[in-house]
């Protein structure tokens, strides 16, 4: 447990969905393996239900369990396999294993084992597939250490192996190598291709997957083609048949239940369903927006599911149409945009799929829109030099959004900056002007003028340019009859120094300084006449950022270089104030306050350092804020201020910050623990901010509230917070189905109980616990299990929550029992 | 799951002017019709009533012209030397007009001899005009006198003699009966009122006045002279309002359109420029071949009327409205029988329930949507598309290349698409805005058919026309930066603030331009 008050660096989403295929569950749940975590999703509604967490490391298989389609296997890299009620979201069993655990295999024919990829002990690189028994101890935590090799040699990817049908034979792919391993007649055949590449193809193995009724095996590979093989029982007679479509590597294929269709898909973002092997009919389903990563079906073959290399999870229905997708943060290949804040929604602004900009909402976790910016197809081919967008930037108020788009190419990049403007009606941006080749090079940085109180009349974007120049754009009022809009965009400065190239821009709290870096070279410019008032310069090395001081700090300019300084210039004296040796990669100012974060990278550590710029002095350092390499940083406002009791983490009272990582894990930090987090508070508040407001609650508010008043006055509130302490025992009672509930006669001390005031504070807690225990006893009942480990069971779960646990005591224990007891005579009496 | 998207076909801004609603009114009037008259044309005015006839003044005689002949329909050449001013009544059925030899002659529409002749200026009269009450006429002389006459008794009424220089321009009001003014050399424009002994009013123009002008309302003066047309609030004692100077020469006429929404000003430097009454911007522009000297508009903007000092008439007369005949043609297909429910209006409480709507892919947008290369860049060789929007073909050009499949739906092609593509580079590849796409296809075109170069004539005749236009294009190029290294050197004079501004300005142009020479 974390001692209140430490700052906590957070996960909060765009994990990678990678890990496994994903899985149906019978009820229309959706289970997907998502970094550290496992996430249930609801089909039908998208919604993200449960975060599964327990795992410490990747998860990297998930399995329904064959005889027990309510539990769920994971396995993760910490050498784990757990087996979770992925209903209620709680972990039943681990079974700890000792070594890593890259795949995970549940066939029911096996009774009581599963099958894992484990690393050869000894090799580097080398698998093998093993047999792990799952014992059938009492207590939660067991150790699985009965391990028998299967398959010596092969693929570390869940893709490399698939179980026959009625898990008869278990088949694994290798480079060019197919190996087939019958249980019953313990038969190990081999085939492989020929290594020759022929036609520049190459014809590794990529995936593989077993038909569910015939001795016929599927194989992808990395030239495109799909292989139907069969007859390999025998080790020569095998044959194999050719389907080709894919023009490159096949990245997974599935069966449909009955076997009469394969789908397949790879990175054209094409989901093929084949028909018949014989007859090569074909269907397509054509622009999924990413590369397919895996292919999953559910089990009564209604739907079918796909999951992106870009963290997306499309669901489509049998006969081929797109049904639906859910999209968290969108992994980009990369953000070249940094992280924006919209100033409209709070969202996070990023680049999304190729050509769009997503807008993610951190609270919901879901991507609320994407706006397609560069609005032409895209191509999944390899080697394309295909536009992207680069830059992105808002006014103050939302209304504008700049963006930059270029081409790939190095010399001669295609750019073109666009101006969209916020449509009230429609809800979304809507294009305004389109300027073409804006520069003669790169665009390096771009920023508004921000000014809340003045009119649009101020708003001024400054764009900087490889090309050795800076532009100032402005609004014009378009007199020509024909357009439909009444303003547009045009270039009204073009500014330039010693014909350096122009890096960053920034402008001053009050719009009316611009400051320019040029290399080495930090410019400061009236905004008003464009003059140059003066230079700061701290060589060597070229600026990286700069960013002015707000609010009381307004008289001071930041500014990182390569060199690895941090360096404050005073705008009143034009002197430097002081100086820091930091490798700076992020610096980010908050919007709300003066301080500032700057997250610097050194020897493989990230470290923030937060400050104001009148002092030299950081107010707070975290040293290893993570492990990966941090790019981008935003302050997100907060809705309200939050009460953070500590002088070191006031910084954090009006906005949150977040950043991201190399490998696109979104982060924050946070001064609450765990358990404070995961309440859904939000949830709570929206259900009671979304009552409406009537004259009657209106007025039952004022009386309730009066009422309250008058309680206080009476000095009655410690018979009121009694009630309301014990209120989630009687709610529990309430809200259990009336058919499962014992007769009343036996509720009724219990609930006469948990009415009384008792004089020790515990006891309200005591008989909520009982009560929790009682249903969880009633729902379990069907479950022919050990009493006492459901109850310790029960008892860990308790400790999960961070609730206070208070043991049982022998006599409470038997009562407990006794309930149960009369409660079975009571419902066969009937 | 995303829909194909389109090829995007770039639009580009339109060079030059600005259309506007006022570019298109003004441009629509026929190819002017010339006229040559004796000398130069001092005065040019319509009649008031229909058919709408103008009489147009110039050397010593009065031509009179119906709204479409060529020739004159009636002629005035009683004079014995040089006629002025010859202005019509407001009901159209008077004419008068000054003469050199200080006498004014007026005359009947229909008859041929003047009906009165007003002797007393001493000079040549060189304004004349009637007032609003149809029974008197002012005029103004080169004997600095502005007169005002009694038609019935061919008496003068009244002379004033306040001006200190030629009075050279005059109109009289249309709201009040007395009330006339002129405009003189000696830089002021007086305001008279019959009714008082000497000039109301006095306004200062700064330059000879060559002509006055006054809104139908009567509050608002309008005087021309130097370069410069100023506006006055005469309700407000003459202040000034607006002060304009849009001509490089001496502004000689002045003239409002029908609606009294627009102003235009004819000068010596050849330009006539209207402009809005509201704004007093130009907002647009004609010019002829020599200066001008007169200008009329006849009502409802139905001709424009310039005389030219070398004695040419020029005549525009306003294009027919086209009729909206499209819409017409649309409504043509009527339902003979009755479809239920086709004018059915959704009330408020209907659930509306709106059919998707299908998308129509272009023909090349089909062919790309399956990846078949080639055959999408034949589609967008096709003459229609070639030769009306080349910004199609170039887009779909620029698709191909992005896809890598340019060079293959390039090649494999025979003699006549060659030609065909050829063509169409050599005649666009200088364009500026398909240069970088279309320099791409050449360069592949040149590489994949320099084997079979030399195998047919009219392939080989393409190649050097794409070779004749690229040498053009480049001398050309390299003509405007030296006109541009010219025009930097004058801006290098400017004053030192201007200076950086202007310079940084320009040098953004240049370096653009000399982009463009280097692909």
């Amino acid at each position: 447990m974390v001692s209140p008050g430490a700052l906590r660096v957070v996960r909060c989403g765009g994990s990678a969905l990678r890990g496994a295929r994903a899985v149906f569950s019978a009820d229309s749940y959706l289970l997907c393996a998502s970094g550290d975590f496992v996430k249930v999703y609801c089909v039908s509604t998208e919604e993200t239900l449960r975060l599964m967490g327990g795992h410490a490391d990747l998860v990297t298989g998930i399995q329904l369990n064959p005889h027990n389609h309510m539990q769920l296997y994971s396995s993760s890299l910490d050498g784990t396999i757990k087996l979770w009620d992925f209903m209620d979201g709680i972990p039943i069993k681990t079974f700890t294993v000792g070594s890593k655990l890259l795949a995970l295999y549940a066939p029911a024919s096996a009774e009581d084992s599963v099958f894992a990829v484990i690393p050869k002990k000894g090799e580097r690189d080398t698998f093998q597939l093993v047999s792990v028994k799952l014992t059938k101890g009492a207590g939660q935590d067991l150790e699985a250490k009965e391990l028998s090799v299967v398959l010596d040699g092969v693929g570390a990817s869940v893709k490399h192996i698939a179980f026959g049908r009625e898990g008869a034979y278990v088949v694994s792919v290798k480079d060019v190598n197919l190996q087939v391993y019958f249980f019953k007649r313990k038969l190990l055949n081999r085939f492989s291709l020929s290594t020759v590449k022929t036609k520049g193809g190459d014809n590794h193995f990529s995936c593989v997957v077993c038909h569910p009724t015939e001795d016929c095996i599927a194989t992808g590979h990395a030239d495109g083609k799909i292989r139907l093989w069969r007859n390999f029982h025998h080790k020569k007679e095998y044959t194999y048949s050719t389907l080709h479509w894919h023009h490159d590597i096949v990245m997974d294929l599935a069966f449909s239940m009955e076997g009469t269709r394969l789908l397949s898909g790879g990175v054209e973002s094409v989901l093929v369903q084949w028909h018949n092997e014989s007859s090569c009919q074909k269907d397509f389903l054509p622009r999924l927006g990413s590369p397919i990563e895996y292919i999953s079906m559910s089990s009564d073959g209604a739907l079918c599911c796909t999951l992106h290399t870009d963290n997306r999870i499309t669901i489509i229905n049998s006969n081929l149409r797109f049904s639906r997708s859910i999209q968290g943060l969108i992994k980009s290949r990369d953000v070249k945009t940094g992280l924006v804040v919209d100033p409209r929604t709070k969202a996070l602004v990023l680049n999304g799929e190729p050509g769009h900009l997503q807008f993610y909402s951190l609270q919901s976790d879901q991507q609320l829109f994407s706006l397609d910016i560069v609005q032409r197809q895209y191509i999944h081919q390899a080697g394309l030099k295909q536009s992207d967008l680069v830059k992105v930037a808002f006014s103050a108020q939302g209304t504008w959004l700049a963006t930059v788009e270029e081409s790939e190419e190095v010399t001669d990049p295609e750019l073109q900056l666009k101006l969209w403007f916020y449509n009230e009606e429609a809800q979304s941006f809507k294009l305004n002007t389109r300027i073409n080749t804006p520069h003669d090079n790169h665009i390096t940085d771009m920023c508004f003028r921000d000014m809340d109180e003045l009119g649009d009349d101020s708003l001024i974007l400054v764009t900087t340019g490889r090309d050795c120049v800076f532009k100032v754009w402005v609004m014009v009022e378009d007199t020509d009859p024909e357009a439909q809009q009444s303003v547009s965009w045009s270039c009204d400065f073009v500014g330039s120094y010693r014909n350096y190239q122009a890096t960053n821009c920034c402008f001053s709290e009050d719009g009316s300084l611009l400051a320019v870096s040029f290399e080495e070279t930090v410019t400061v410019w009236d905004s008003l006449t464009w003059d140059l008032k003066c230079t700061f310069c701290h060589p060597p090395g070229n600026i990286r950022n700069i960013c002015f001081g707000r609010l009381t700090c307004s008289k001071y300019l930041i500014g990182a270089t390569d060199y690895g300084f941090l360096c404050c210039w005073n705008l009143l004296t034009c002197a430097l104030e002081w100086s820091a040796h930091l490798n700076i990669v992020v610096l980010q100012p908050d919007p709300l306050s003066e301080h500032i974060a700057a997250v610097s990278w050194l020897s493989k550590e990230s470290s923030l350092f937060v400050f104001k710029p009148n002092e030299p002095r950081p107010i707070y350092i975290q040293r290893n804020l993570c492990k990966e390499k941090i790019l981008l940083a935003a302050f997100v406002p907060r809705d309200e201020p939050e009460m953070i009791s500590s002088e070191k983490y006031r910084w954090l009272r009006k906005s949150q910050l977040f950043f991201l990582t190399d490998t696109q894990e979104l982060m924050t930090l946070s001064t609450k623990s765990l358990e404070e987090r995961l309440t859904p508070s939000s949830k709570q508040l929206a259900v009671e901010e979304s009552l409406p407001v009537t004259p009657f609650s209106l007025l039952l508010g004022k009386h309730r509230r009066q009422q309250a008043q008058e309680d206080v006055d009476l000095g009655k509130p410690v018979v009121h917070n009694k009630q309301e302490q014990a209120s989630p025992a009687v709610k529990e009672l309430l809200h259990t189905p009336a058919h499962v509930l014992p007769s009343a006669s036996f509720l009724c001390t219990i609930f006469i109980n948990s009415l009384l005031i008792s004089k020790e504070n515990k006891s309200a807690e005591e008989v909520a616990d009982e009560v929790e225990m009682e249903s969880e006893k009633a729902e379990d009942e069907s479950d022919e299990e050990d009493i006492t480990a459901m109850e310790q069971e029960d008892t860990s779960h308790m400790e999960l929550l961070g609730e206070m646990t208070c043991k049982l005591s022998k006599s409470q224990e038997k009562e407990l029992r006794k309930i149960r007891k009369t409660d079975y005579s009571w419902i066969s009496a009937f | 799951m995303a829909a194909y998207k389109p090829v995007v076909v770039p639009a580009c801004p339109k060079l030059g002017e600005r259309i506007t609603q006022d570019t298109l009114y003004w441009r629509g009037y026929k190819t002017p019709v010339q006229i040559k008259e004796f000398g130069a044309i001092n005065k040019i005015d319509f009649s008031p009533v229909p058919p709408y006839n103008y009489a147009v003044t110039a050397s010593s005689r009065i031509h009179i012209y119906g709204r479409y002949s060529q020739e004159p329909i009636k002629t005035f050449s009683r004079f014995r030397d040089a006629a002025y001013c010859a202005t019509y009544r407001d009901d159209g059925r008077l004419l008068a007009a000054g003469s050199e030899d200080g006498s004014i002659c007026l005359f009947d529409v229909g008859g041929k001899a003047p009906l009165r002749q007003f002797e007393g200026h001493t000079k040549p009269v060189h304004v004349v005009g009637f007032l609003s009450d149809k029974y008197r006429i002012f005029s103004g002389g080169d004997d600095y006198c502005s007169n005002l006459w009694d038609i019935p008794s061919a008496t003068e009424i009244i002379s004033y003699s306040e001006h200190t220089d030629y009075v050279r321009c005059g109109c009289a009001s249309k709201v009040n009966a007395d009330v006339f003014i002129t405009g003189s050399y000696d830089h002021t424009v007086k305001l008279f009122d019959a009714r008082m002994k000497s000039s109301v009013m006095t306004i200062e123009h700064g330059h000879p006045v060559e002509s006055v002008l006054l809104f139908p309302s009567g509050g608002l003066l309008v005087s021309a002279g130097g370069r410069y047309v100023k506006v006055w609030d005469v309700l407000k004692g003459g202040q000034l309002l607006v002060s304009l100077k849009n001509h490089h020469k001496t502004v000689t006429c002045l003239c409002l359109n029908s609606s009294g929404q627009r102003l235009l000003s004819g000068s010596l430097d050849r330009h006539v420029k209207i402009y809005s009454t509201t704004s007093y911007k130009v907002v647009h522009s004609f010019n002829y071949a020599t200066s001008i000297l007169s200008l009329a508009l006849s009502p409802e903007d139905e001709t424009i009327v310039v005389g030219m000092t070398n004695g040419v008439l020029n005549v525009k007369h306003r294009k027919p409205e086209e009729k909206n005949e499209n819409s017409q043609k649309k409504r043509q297909p009527a339902y003979r029988t009755y479809v239920k429910g086709r004018t059915y209006m959704p009330k408020q409480e209907d659930f509306c329930v709106s059919k998707p709507v299908k998308r129509v892919l272009r023909k090349y947008d089909k062919l790309l949507r399956s990846f078949q290369s080639s055959k999408a860049l034949d589609a967008v060789l096709e003459p229609p598309i070639m030769l009306h929007t080349p910004e199609v073909t170039v887009a779909v050009m620029q698709e191909l290349h992005r896809r890598g499949t340019l060079r293959s739906a390039l090649a494999g092609r025979d003699e006549k698409q060659v030609n065909l593509l050829l063509t169409f580079v050599a005649r666009r590849v200088i364009e500026p805005r398909f240069t970088p796409m279309l320099v791409t296809v050449a360069d592949m075109i040149t590489d994949i058919y320099q084997p079979v170069v030399g195998q047919s004539a009219i392939v080989d005749k393409q190649f050097l026309k794409l070779q004749e236009a690229i040498g053009k294009e480049i001398d050309y190029q390299e003509e405007l930066l030296e006109v541009l290294g010219m025009m930097d050197t004058l801006f290098a004079t400017f004053t030192k603030k201007r200076d950086t501004c202007l310079e940084e300005n320009k040098s953004n142009g240049l370096t653009e331009i000399i982009e463009t020479n280097t692909n």
